[in-house]
């Protein structure tokens, strides 16, 4: 049925465009605000050093990529190690972490064992501890061991499901999905494993993805592991890396530094800008059946 | 080929409580048995137990006289249906077919010929490469149905398949699950609260009530002879109308059987009645559609108010009241005029009346 369209006055169509550029003028002013420091290490990367701090403007006076170059070349080693140990590092833990947590949070969810509840209550009682109180005796142990200054303390431990956050966030995912399918499963022959691998696993792929992502991305930025356990420059990783610029003593090179910081920006950017659906699928759905 | 299974004295305990309550059941080879109880009673208890989905707290399962209490259910030759199908939805029609044969170990072309033949059977032939998301509720069940015929089990167990679909639909299934156990000739146990999926599909009623059996027997035996009140309610619709009644007098002399004093009317049963029942509590039952309105069949049950009346066509359905207050269901054959308030008279056939004592137990006479 096609109605007349309610006749409106020139003025209500006036009022809401005006309604709607005050609306836009807001939220532009304050997406600005809180992407101007972004903005502004982008501009330091560019400009000549001397003009960093001088003002507030972000316009450089000329465009150079000179601190790119000085940024990936400067140190004793090049910055491409540096990515390489960063990218090693980080993929290594994200597959750890995605293997280890789900096959916890499925035993957590599915399988009967004595004494389950306490065990899952242990479990999140790790959540609460704070980094700081079990790093000292974690050094140690790793030194007794002689792990110090290689890549195994940051990656072994994530083979043995040491995130409580994400084996909760599993469990409430795999919560929500039916028993009657594992039951089904289960007529059909499939052992705990196959249930796991076959029917839990493609069925929880938001959680798995929301997982990956953010084990990926708390490597990458993660500065104190890497400090703590790195000792020698080849075995950096980025974060580690990026300090070496800002010299506590001497001259800082705070272009090289804003420079290099924008390169280790960017896989972060990449892993959002791909996975961005499968992310707020995964954090939208977690827990509820869909 | 088909197969025997046997229930000697199974229990279901969660700590203290029994859900079921020591199970005697034989099922005979072939036969289609309905589970059928009110919610709550433990009828799925007992086909997961059987499943192998539930432990056993207690007793003995033998299928083919083989105990198979701590077998897994893969190994016990059951397959099942889940009231809410449990399709795998991320994989097609013809994957979740697949999948339990798969599991097995069975070669490529022998899946795809089981697939195909059981896809043949319940006409779902056309939508094998479909997700279970693109189906609707009658083809999911029917997906369902064909996963457990694909693992050519010995035994099918149904879990109230039918529930959540719409009443047509429900219909049409039930004839197809009919046909399909004549087809197969398989051993099936079907579980429904539904008596009258129960009365138009079994072979076999099991009637179970708070984790007991309460009768075993074919539907027209529990339609015609419930051995308590609770299997005369329960089978049947609409319900089975009880009356409070006393035993006024035994007249055996004269062969006509005992006087009862139901409903203020006192009441020639026609049969012989132990005189120990003098002066205890009886219940007198009798089917709504066994009683008749005025004619002279039958003896007199008494006179009452009609309160509503429902006009099927076919039937008629009329709602009254006796002097005492009591409400009876009276079903007509055919249409009836007959309007709200009316007095009418009615009438029993004794022989098709039942008698139940102090503890519920039908009285036989």
């Amino acid at each position: 049925m096609n109605r007349p369209p309610i006749p409106r006055g020139p003025g209500a169509a006036r009022h809401s465009i005006r309604r709607s550029a005050f609306i836009h003028a807001g939220l532009i002013v304050a997406s600005f605000v809180m992407l101007y420091p972004l903005l502004w290490m982008l501009s330091g990367s560019l400009r000549p050093e001397n003009e960093i701090f001088g003002g507030s403007s972000l316009i450089p006076s000329h465009i150079s990529l000179d601190a790119f170059v000085r940024g990936w070349n400067g140190l004793q080693i090049s910055f491409g190690t540096f990515f390489w140990n960063s990218l090693v590092i980080s993929v290594l833990a994200t597959i750890g972490n995605v293997f280890a947590c789900s096959l916890t949070a499925y035993a957590f969810a599915r399988l009967k064992f004595r004494g389950r509840n306490f065990w899952f209550a242990l479990m999140l009682g790790t959540l609460m501890l704070p980094y700081h109180v079990t790093l000292i005796p974690q050094y140690i142990l790793f030194l007794d061991m002689g792990w110090v200054n290689t890549i195994l303390p940051l990656v072994v431990p994530k083979y043995l499901a040491v995130d409580a956050f994400f084996i909760f966030l599993m469990v409430q995912f795999f919560r929500g999905i039916p028993r009657e399918l594992d039951e089904a499963a289960m007529m059909d022959g499939c052992s705990a494993w196959r249930i796991y691998r076959k029917i839990m696993l493609p069925l929880s792929l938001p959680v798995m993805a929301t997982a990956a992502i953010f084990s990926f991305l708390w490597t990458w930025e993660d500065f104190f592991g890497p400090l703590i356990y790195l000792n020698d420059m080849k075995s950096y990783t980025v974060q580690i890396g990026l300090r070496t610029f800002v010299d506590s003593t001497g001259s800082s090179d705070w272009s090289s530094l804003f420079a290099m910081s924008i390169l280790s920006l960017i896989p972060i950017f990449l892993l959002f800008l791909f996975f961005q659906r499968a992310l707020i699928e995964g954090i939208a759905t977690t827990g509820m059946k869909r | 080929m088909s197969t025997s299974i046997q229930l000697n004295k199974v229990v279901k305990a969660y700590g203290p409580l029994r859900a079921i309550k020591g199970i005697d059941l034989s099922i005979e080879p072939g036969e289609f048995t309905v589970f059928v109880g009110p919610s709550g009673c433990g009828k799925s208890t007992l086909l997961r137990m059987i499943a192998g989905l539930e432990e056993i707290s207690d007793g003995d399962l033998l299928i083919d006289g083989e105990r198979m209490n701590e077998v897994a259910p893969s190994r016990r030759g059951i397959a099942m249906v889940f009231q809410s199908y449990a399709l795998y939805p991320h994989m097609s029609v013809y994957k979740n077919l697949a999948f339990g044969l798969e599991t097995m170990g069975a070669k490529k072309d022998e899946i795809d010929r089981k697939v195909r033949h059981a896809a043949e059977i319940l006409k779902i032939d056309s939508y094998l490469q479909r997700r279970p998301k693109a189906l609707s509720g009658g083809q999911r069940q029917r997906v369902a149905i064909g996963r457990a015929i694909v693992r050519e089990p010995r035994i099918f167990l149904f879990d109230e398949p039918l529930s959540n679909l719409d009443a047509e639909l429900r219909v049409q299934m039930r004839v197809e699950l009919s046909r399909l156990h004549q087809q197969l000739g398989n051993t099936m146990i079907y579980v429904t609260h539904d008596q009258v999926e129960a009365m138009t599909m079994a072979d076999k009623i099991v009637v179970l009530r708070d984790g007991q059996v309460m009768q075993v027997g074919k539907p027209l035996d529990l339609y015609n002879r419930p051995a308590n009140q609770f299997v005369a309610g329960f089978i049947g619709s609409p319900k089975m109308n009880f009356l409070p009644a006393k035993l006024a007098g035994n007249a055996g002399a004269a062969g006509e059987g005992a006087t009862l004093e139901v409903a203020g009317t006192s009441l020639p049963f026609g049969r012989a009645l132990p005189p120990a029942l003098a002066g205890e509590a009886l219940t007198f039952g009798v089917r709504p559609e066994h009683i008749t309105v005025g004619g002279e069949a039958g003896v007199f049950l008494g006179e009452v108010e009609v309160q509503l009346v429902e006009h099927l066509g076919g039937q008629t359905v009329l709602y009254v009241s006796t002097k005492g207050g009591e409400m009876l269901t009276v079903v007509i054959d055919g249409q009836m005029r007959v309007t709200h308030g009316e007095k009418v008279a009615l009438r029993v056939d004794p022989a098709l009346c039942h008698l139940f004592n102090a503890e519920g137990l039908a009285i036989a006479a």
